[in-house]
């Protein structure tokens, strides 16, 4: 009987042992991003690019977004810690070129704090022909569309990380961070190019156009 | 010399060099077709063309190796037809083509096993992800990804999960005969399973897939390359199903011995009969829709397309014409077992036996008129939902003949609680939840609420992990003592089923509650007040896979181990398969027997019958 | 033995009897016990009249349903119970294959009460469609439907928003109804098969790109209900819920009101109100 014992001991381990090592395998890369807070705001400085490039991802031609951390480098991860009932100060850097909405309704900014600034001047909708991107956290009720770089821009920029010397557009916002929680955002903008409404890849993968947002 | 002369041929090491060897090729075909001319198809991670013709050729490759081009080779130069010569000893033609029934049944017991293990352990997942609504210990792409591997493997494997292992060993025993009606394509319907398999493991490296096991058009089109593995994987499944039910039911309709008619036939066979009907005509229609699916995704139709001419409704009710029936393959093998196993350990024959086939054959009819009922609030002609309430109603009533049959034959009995006749009680208690959670599911206004919510999730698991894997476990425990010689060890079975009961219970039975307070399937987030619920469903899930992993223990202790000698007759069952030595002779019977009644006489004055007499001279007649 | 014990309902040594018996006590005392403290219980609770049939429903289902799952519960407990083997040896049972009494009995009932839930439940689905969604020509409507107030849900990847086609069509990205007002939804999607599933509300309908599903809700008194979809829709399938609102009437024309002054400037984007969009499914970038 012991030996019977034995051999359920080894295999139950072996069985969390397999368990783990998988588990592990899938649960792969998250990396997060915390932004220092000076008191009850903090800042986030991001740049959405039309290649992420070999450098920073294995698929090289998909479309993401990338966070500056406090040295100046440019990353890209996607979930970000921010404080409870606090204001964020974003500034998004837009390198790609327009997309297009699928549902115009999304071109009206909304859930901010004041307005949305693009290049500095006060956007009340964008047309829908023209979004790049959005940022949206719909459980915080914010959109923003993110405004694009000219079709026959010249310098536009290649693969990340871009520099700011390339083409790009400069949009300003502020939203209001509530009770602790994890609230996911995404791009609303069909901008994933060779998939069906083009909302596949890049727009379904968390790390590019998708994440999440620790408010602790 | 001989062991390393024995590595080269046709066997699995062979098998699956060549496979990977043609995945490559197709690989590189894909590539060549599509290149970069044409801009849609640039990306290497998008392209799906040469995934499936990676996949494709691997597959082919993978059945060459194993020897399966050996004789149509053969009859295309001219060879006439010829049984092959059966392989007679060694564990190395368990990793062979081989035409011997019983091997494959235990080939396919264990690559049942390990994949049946692989969907439990993604199941052991989703349970840990579900602990916590806000913390998350996958992304949720990769939770879809475990969600939906854990629903294909399952629903692809389990489908053949008694068909597989214990149809192919037993019925062939069952019915007299010496060989199944096609042993080559019976070793190709187990192969093509392990290459399905592994296919569908190997989504992971290409991104997972974000559909669930139904595959839903037109986020299946919009998916990444890991779709294609969901694809492939259920279309040779298909393939699978289809070539195991022709097979089986060729072989019960043309080879049973003499005196054997259909009114003496086992309810077992009776069984695998309505079963291997509904893989025959329904998995035909599941490669079809996904060879549609294909060629949305590779070859640019839009046959699911709303914008572009076509309509997600087509995949719906094409996959459902196909997922009703396959909810009842999987179902139906259950009732066999059960009525099968329950005059063995009640020691009574079985009552009702013809009440009993009509049940099996009124479900086996009735499952082709009710699929709509997984489409009732999905915008179809509403009209029609009164008859498909209907339909899926009257469903009940064959099913119900199935009850009353196996509560009669235990009434009165002389019942042993041994752990087969375990699992099989089990089987009532299961499936009368289960089935009377379906009375709200089928129930249109119900169903408003329960359709695509924790409640319609328990009541499957129910009926299939409930009614299905309780009766595979029986068959274990009842057929193993044939099949390996072998015993298995008492005291760990009932450990094994009392736990896995308890645990089964405990991890369904609040899912109910679940879904009634709103939580919709497939979900990683849910309301903060279900936390307590689903944290109670997650560790009883623990426990559920623990218990088999004490059975995964029983096995190997017993087999590897202990290795304590099985009687040829350990259930004092009256059924053929118990007549001969364990293990069984490689050639079954030495002479073909003649049938005077049917395995279930139990109690009667007369000799056993169904078994053939002794002849004076000995040896069987 | 000489005789085989003829064994059904009426036995000689009173083991028919005793079970007949404990199933019927049983029965009597469980079925309406659950119908009276079980019922209410039942979801989508009394939000809406939709919602109020279902519970009216689901009562009477668990209801007819006790009978069986008792018979069956009490004779498996009694079965193992009483003919437990008593022997150590092997010893055989008596042969009784069939009673043919016995067999139209159950065939007799169970098909009676099968066809009774079939019925019932037909008649409760055409009272008013039950909140389920019945696609672009429903059957099964309440009375005063050609004065329901329009609204539409479009349900995209990963978010529903909804237009008020007698409000200018104006579109907001979240729901409030007006109380004690039948509502006739309009469900579709825009690209991947949802499912709008308003909880309270007993409301669930599919949102299928290219086809308009119809479902009818009655609403009551001013509450807040859970949206969820219903249908894996990819990626966030699982954060696709949002919070809706049922108010009185004046608040609901000031809340209208306030949408289309702040959602004004993108009416003009918007297409043109239709039951159905059909958005260009090659959408890539640049």
């Amino acid at each position: 009987m012991a030996k019977a014992a034995g051999v359920v001991a080894a295999i139950a381990a072996a069985g969390v042992l397999i368990g783990f090592y998988i588990s592990g395998y899938l649960v792969g890369n998250t990396k997060v991003f915390r932004p220092t807070a000076q008191g009850r705001s903090v800042h986030l400085t991001i740049e959405t690019v039309a290649a992420v490039g070999p450098q920073l991802a294995p698929h090289p031609d998909w479309v993401s977004y990338l966070v500056r951390d406090t040295s100046g480098h440019w990353r890209r991860t996607t979930i970000w810690t921010l404080p409870a009932h606090a204001l964020v100060h974003v500034t998004i850097y837009n390198f790609d070129s327009a997309s297009g909405l699928r549902n115009p309704l999304l071109g009206r900014p909304t859930g901010l704090v004041g307005s949305e600034l693009v290049d500095g001047k006060p956007l009340t909708v964008l047309p829908p022909d023209q979004p790049s991107h959005t940022f949206a956290v719909p459980e915080l009720g914010v959109l923003v569309p993110i405004a694009p770089v000219a079709d026959d821009a010249k310098n536009t920029c290649g693969y990340a990380p871009c520099p700011l010397s390339n083409a790009h557009r400069t949009i300003t916002f502020t939203f209001r961070t509530g009770k602790p929680g994890h609230y996911r955002w995404q791009c609303f903008v069909p901008c994933a190019a060779g998939f069906l409404y083009g909302f596949g890849g890049p727009m379904q993968t968390v790390g590019y156009m998708d994440g999440f947002l620790n408010v602790v | 010399m001989t062991a390393f002369r024995r590595l080269i041929g046709f066997n699995l090491l062979t098998a699956v060099v060549l496979g990977i060897g043609g995945w490559y090729l197709g690989w590189f075909i894909g590539h060549q077709i599509t290149g970069k001319s044409l801009d849609f198809f640039g990306e290497i991670d998008q392209n799906d063309i040469s995934i499936f013709l990676g996949y494709f050729m691997g597959v082919i490759a993978f059945l060459l190796g194993l020897g399966f081009g050996v004789y149509p080779w053969a009859r295309m130069r001219g060879y006439p037809p010829s049984l092959r010569e059966k392989e007679t000893a060694g564990i190395g033609r368990y990793f062979t083509l081989c035409t011997d029934h019983k091997v494959v049944g235990i080939q396919y017991l264990w690559g049942i096993g390990l994949f049946f293990f692989v969907g439990g352990l993604n199941a052991m997942f989703i349970r840990a992800e579900l602990l916590s609504p806000t913390n998350h210990i996958f992304p949720p792409g990769q939770y879809l990804t475990l969600v939906g591997m854990h629903g294909t493997m399952m629903m692809g494997m389990m489908t053949s999960g008694i068909l597989g292992p214990f149809a192919n060993y037993v019925v062939p025993l069952m019915i007299g005969a010496r060989r199944m009606a096609f042993p080559r394509i019976e070793a190709l319907t187990f192969w093509l399973l392990m290459a399905a398999g592994t296919i569908l493991v190997t989504t992971i490296l290409f991104g997972g897939f974000p559909t669930g096991w139904t595959g839903y058009e037109p986020l299946n089109d919009q998916a990444n390359g890991g779709m294609d593995a969901y694809i492939a994987f259920f279309a040779l499944v298909g393939i699978s199903m289809t070539l195991l039910g022709l097979n089986l039911m060729a072989t019960i309709i043309t080879m049973r011995a003499p005196g054997l008619t259909w009114s003496r036939l086992p309810i077992f066979c009776w069984g695998v009969v309505s079963t291997a009907i509904l893989m025959v005509l329904a998995a035909p229609v599941l490669v079809a829709v996904l060879s549609m699916a294909m060629l949305d995704r590779t070859g640019q139709t839009s046959f699911f397309i709303a914008s572009a001419g076509g309509s997600p409704y087509l995949y719906e009710n094409l996959f459902w014409i196909f997922g009703h029936p396959e909810v009842y393959i999987l179902a139906l093998p259950g009732f066999g077992i059960v009525l099968e196993l329950l005059p063995v350990f009640s020691r009574k024959p079985l009552w009702g036996y013809r009440l009993a086939v009509a049940g099996l054959m009124g479900v086996t009819l009735l499952s082709w008129l009710v699929w709509q009922h997984h489409l009732f609030v999905s915008g179809i002609n509403s009209d029609l939902r009164p008859f498909y309430m209907l339909s899926t109603e009257l469903i009940s009533i064959p099913t119900g003949f199935t009850f009353l049959c196996g509560l009669m034959t235990i009434w009165r009995g002389q019942l042993r609680f041994t752990v087969p006749m375990l699992f099989c009680l089990a089987w009532f208690f299961n499936f009368l939840i289960g089935g009377l959670s379906g009375v709200f599911l089928s129930d249109t206004p119900s169903d408003v609420t329960t359709h695509g919510s924790f409640f319609s999730m328990a009541h499957f698991h129910y009926t299939i992990m409930g009614g299905l894997v309780f009766t595979f476990f029986a068959a274990i425990y009842y057929w193993v003592p044939k099949m390996f010689g072998v015993e298995l060890n008492e005291l760990l079975g009932k450990i094994h089923f009392w736990l896995m009961f308890i645990a089964f219970n405990s991890t369904f039975g609040p899912l109910f509650a679940v879904g009634f307070l709103g939580q919709p399937r497939r979900v990683v987030s849910y309301p903060s007040h279900l936390q307590f619920l689903n944290d109670w469903v997650s560790v009883s899930a623990f426990v559920l896979g623990f218990s088999m992993l004490i059975f995964l223990a029983n096995l190997v202790y017993c087999l590897v181990f202990a290795r304590v000698p099985a009687p040829a007759n350990p259930w004092a069952s009256l059924s053929l398969e118990f007549q001969l030595p364990s293990p069984v002779p490689v050639h079954n019977f030495e002479r073909v027997p003649v049938f005077t009644g049917d395995p279930y006489g139990y109690g009667e004055a007369a000799p056993p019958v169904g078994v053939p007499a002794p002849s004076p001279a000995g040896g069987m007649s | 033995m000489t005789t085989a014990p003829r064994d059904g309902v009426i036995a000689n040594d009173g083991h028919g009897r005793r079970f007949v018996i404990a199933f019927i006590v049983l029965s009597v005392i469980a079925t309406p016990l659950v119908a009276i403290f079980v019922g209410p219980l039942f979801p989508p609770g009394n939000g809406s009249a939709q919602a109020h049939e279902q519970v009216f429903d689901n009562t009477w289902l668990v209801a007819i349903m006790t009978p069986p799952a008792v018979f069956v519960v009490v004779f498996l407990l009694y079965a193992l119970v009483s003919f437990r083997s008593r022997s150590a040896a092997v010893v055989d049972g008596p042969p009784i294959r069939g009673d043919a009494r016995i067999q139209a009995v159950w065939m007799a009932a169970t098909g009676i009460i099968v066809l009774f839930l079939a019925g019932f439940g037909s008649y409760e689905l055409v009272q008013s469609g039950s909140g389920g969604g019945q696609g672009p020509n429903p059957a099964f409507t309440p009375a005063g439907a050609s004065k329901a107030m329009d609204v539409q849900v479009i349900a995209q990847q990963w978010e529903f928003t909804y237009r008020y086609p007698s409000y200018g069509g104006v579109e907001v990205p979240h729901l409030v109804l007006p109380a004690n007002t039948l509502i006739r939804l309009h469900v579709t999607s825009l690209d991947a098969i949802h499912s709008f599933w308003a909880y309270q509300l007993g409301v669930k309908a599919d949102a299928n790109p290219g086809v308009d599903n119809v479902a009818y809700v009655q609403t009551k008194g001013p509450m807040t209900f859970d949206i969820h979809c219903a249908e894996l829709c990819g990626l966030w399938h699982g954060y696709m819920f949002d919070t809706g609102q049922v108010v009185d009437a004046s608040r609901f024309a000031s809340w209208i009101k306030q949408q289309r002054t702040y959602f004004g400037p993108v009416v003009k984007y918007l297409p043109k109100y239709s039951t159905i969009y059909l958005p260009d499914p090659q959408r890539r970038a640049g």
